[in-house]
């Protein structure tokens, strides 16, 4: 660690890694729900478990990206943070709100929660990921706006890198895009049509240059590959993901009342977004192939190199599978749908912060550069654990959702939804246990921590000629 | 990457590009908005069926449920809910009612909500309104939806 400020990500790694492990709690919950209908009922029905369950993600994963910055940012721009004391005290606040929010999720009913915070002045709740009351979202925006001076105003004092500048675009249209969260008009259409300004310029766009930036630096720190063939590559995939993903936001126009000239538009443009995502794949493993030092860290590489592969299967791969107008006529909103929302968000986002976490983690606690081999072999562990069994849950929603696709819409003799529900439940136990082998991965990289850790470190390899 | 492509190129495919395809989708959206009026069933949109959406927002319908599509996939899709129930916004009324407070043994089971009279009629007229949006190739595919 080069800049004393740089230690405020800890404490949003921290919260990050606690918030992710409270979300797949919840995510067993409802995997189970899926099959034991009654389970919790009424006291946690399905609908809370499944905002517990999505809000903690999208949570999380903003913790995941402050913490990341106020790592990065500093090192990039090469001077301390400017008011680390405003990146404590807006820590505390989000973890307050977002605290505060889950448990009136889960104490109160929603509609009193709804009354509680006056949703009736400015309506907000009740949209999918959108849940939170109004308070939250502006208290959202208010840490939002003091994360971004504190980022802000750090890279403009400090050198300016193509990282920081990247990352700083990235996390100005987080911000941005989430003003439209406010706008909620009676007509559904129109309420439909703008909430995909958050929803879907988010995970596919501005996100994926938040993601850039963040592996681009892991790849500089870790491979020594000289920072203009990787800024480059950098500018290449981010420029690709805005050409195709602004357009192919048209892919969520085909059935909502949107007219009809979004089928073509969403459809050829979205067809393209798996592009930067191969790049992406391409771009990490090339700079491994290139580096010119071996990292001792051997757990964030294999991370990085595991989230470039995972976003292309989850976000490239299981997107385009059913992003094709004539195709998504029949899946929209099935399991299909489920299946790529799990790939790709592990794939893209919570590796993606898994990653930083674990490659900046350990300068955070005092070592030079890496773990103890036995805490990295243990976070090795968790990784194949939660990616392959994210991968199974992917196959096994993918089948059920095949199943539901055809004997619901596409059969001479479509059944009823509840029907097909009971005829493809084994899928659903199959992927409840993919979803507990996940957990045990998970105990075990939040095991990985306290692992060796007064084990000394090993001493990097001089660096070899490939 | 060849040298020749220089990362200057790149950036300025970055930005022009970005630029260029974000003009482009907002002149889409405006394409759009000329075209909602035909489609969106807003001359159904009376003070009823406002206050039905903000019962569906107020109880996480969405929670459980798709509406057109979007949504969770725990339970039936909304969108032609109307038409399913024989067009009918007393069936809709009448099964949000009777729903048991403590569910069904070992099967899923929708909420007791404990809605008013008023409440339960205007989350039936915005379900009735939401079957009137026309969605290109008359989404969803059947009437199972």
């Amino acid at each position: 660690m080069k800049y004393q400020s740089q230690s405020v990500a800890k404490l949003y790694f921290i919260a990050a890694i606690g918030l992710f492990v409270g979300q797949i709690l919840f995510g067993l919950v409802m995997g189970l729900q899926y099959v034991v209908g009654d389970f919790l009922f009424p006291e946690i029905p399905f609908n809370v478990a499944r905002m517990v369950h999505t809000n903690l993600l999208i949570v999380w994963l903003l913790f995941g990206f402050m913490g990341s910055a106020y790592y990065l940012v500093p090192e990039e721009a090469e001077r301390e943070l400017v008011a680390p004391w405003l990146a404590k005290l807006m820590f505390w606040i989000f973890l307050a709100a977002g605290a505060a929010t889950i448990v009136g999720y889960l104490l109160l009913s929603y509609s009193d929660l709804a009354k509680l915070t006056q949703d009736d002045l400015l309506p907000t709740m009740g949209r999918e990921f959108l849940e939170q009351p109004t308070i939250t979202k502006l208290g959202i925006v208010v840490v939002a706006l003091a994360f971004l001076f504190s980022i802000g105003m750090t890279i403009l004092k400090g050198r300016k890198t193509v990282v920081n500048l990247v990352l700083l675009i990235g996390l100005t249209g987080l911000a941005v895009f989430f003003l439209f969260s406010f706008y909620n008009p009676e007509n559904l259409v129109l309420d439909k049509y703008y909430w995909w300004w958050v929803v879907h310029l988010w995970v596919e766009g501005v996100w994926e240059l938040i993601l850039g930036s963040i592996l681009a630096f892991i790849l500089i720190k870790t491979t020594g590959v000289d920072r203009e063939v990787i800024e480059k590559w950098l500018y290449v995939i981010i420029a690709m993901t805005l050409i195709t993903g602004l357009i192919g936001t048209g892919h969520h126009y085909y059935w909502i009342g949107t007219p009809a000239f979004w089928q073509w538009w969403g459809s050829i443009f979205s067809a393209m977004e798996p592009i930067p995502f191969f790049m992406m794949t391409i771009f990490a493993f090339n700079m491994v192939n290139r580096r010119r030092r071996n990292h001792p860290n051997k757990a964030a590489v294999l991370w990085a190199l595991g989230t470039a592969v995972m976003a292309f299967l989850g976000a490239g791969v299981w997107g385009f599978l059913h992003t094709l107008a004539p195709v998504n006529y029949y899946t929209h909103g099935t399991q299909i749908t489920a299946a790529h929302g799990h790939m790709a968000f592990y794939g893209a986002y919570v590796m993606i912060v898994l990653a930083m976490i674990s490659y900046a983690m350990p300068m955070l606690r005092g070592r030079r550069a890496a773990n103890s081999p036995r805490s990295q072999v243990l976070e090795m562990w968790s990784f194949w654990l939660m990616t392959v069994s994210m991968v199974f849950i992917t196959l096994f929603l993918t089948g059920a959702g095949i199943l539901q696709t055809y004997l619901q819409r596409y059969s001479d003799q479509p059944l009823d939804f509840m029907t097909v529900q009971d005829k493809i439940s084994l899928f659903y136990w199959l992927r409840e246990l993919a979803g507990a082998v996940f957990l045990i991965g998970l105990v075990i990289y939040v095991v990985s921590f306290f692992a060796g850790t007064d084990e000394p470190e090993v001493a990097e390899k001089v660096e070899v000629d490939a | 990457m060849s040298e020749t492509f220089t990362k200057s190129m790149a950036r300025n495919i970055f930005y022009g590009g970005s630029v260029f395809f974000f003009l482009l989708f907002l002149a889409l959206t405006f394409a759009s908005h000329q075209e909602f009026p035909k489609r969106d069933n807003h001359e159904a949109l009376t003070p009823i069926v406002a206050k039905g959406k903000r019962v569906w927002e107020t109880h996480d319908c969405i929670g459980c449920h798709t509406l057109l599509g979007e949504g969770a996939y725990f339970a039936p899709e909304l969108g032609n809910v109307y038409k399913r129930f024989g067009n009918s916004t007393e069936a809709i009324k009448a099964f949000i009612k009777s729903r048991p407070v403590d569910g069904v043994p070992g099967r899923r089971s929708m909420p007791q909500f404990n809605l008013s009279d008023e409440e339960l009629e205007a989350v039936a007229q915005f379900l009735k309104y939401a079957s009137g949006i026309k969605t290109v190739r008359s989404w969803p595919p059947n009437i199972k939806g």
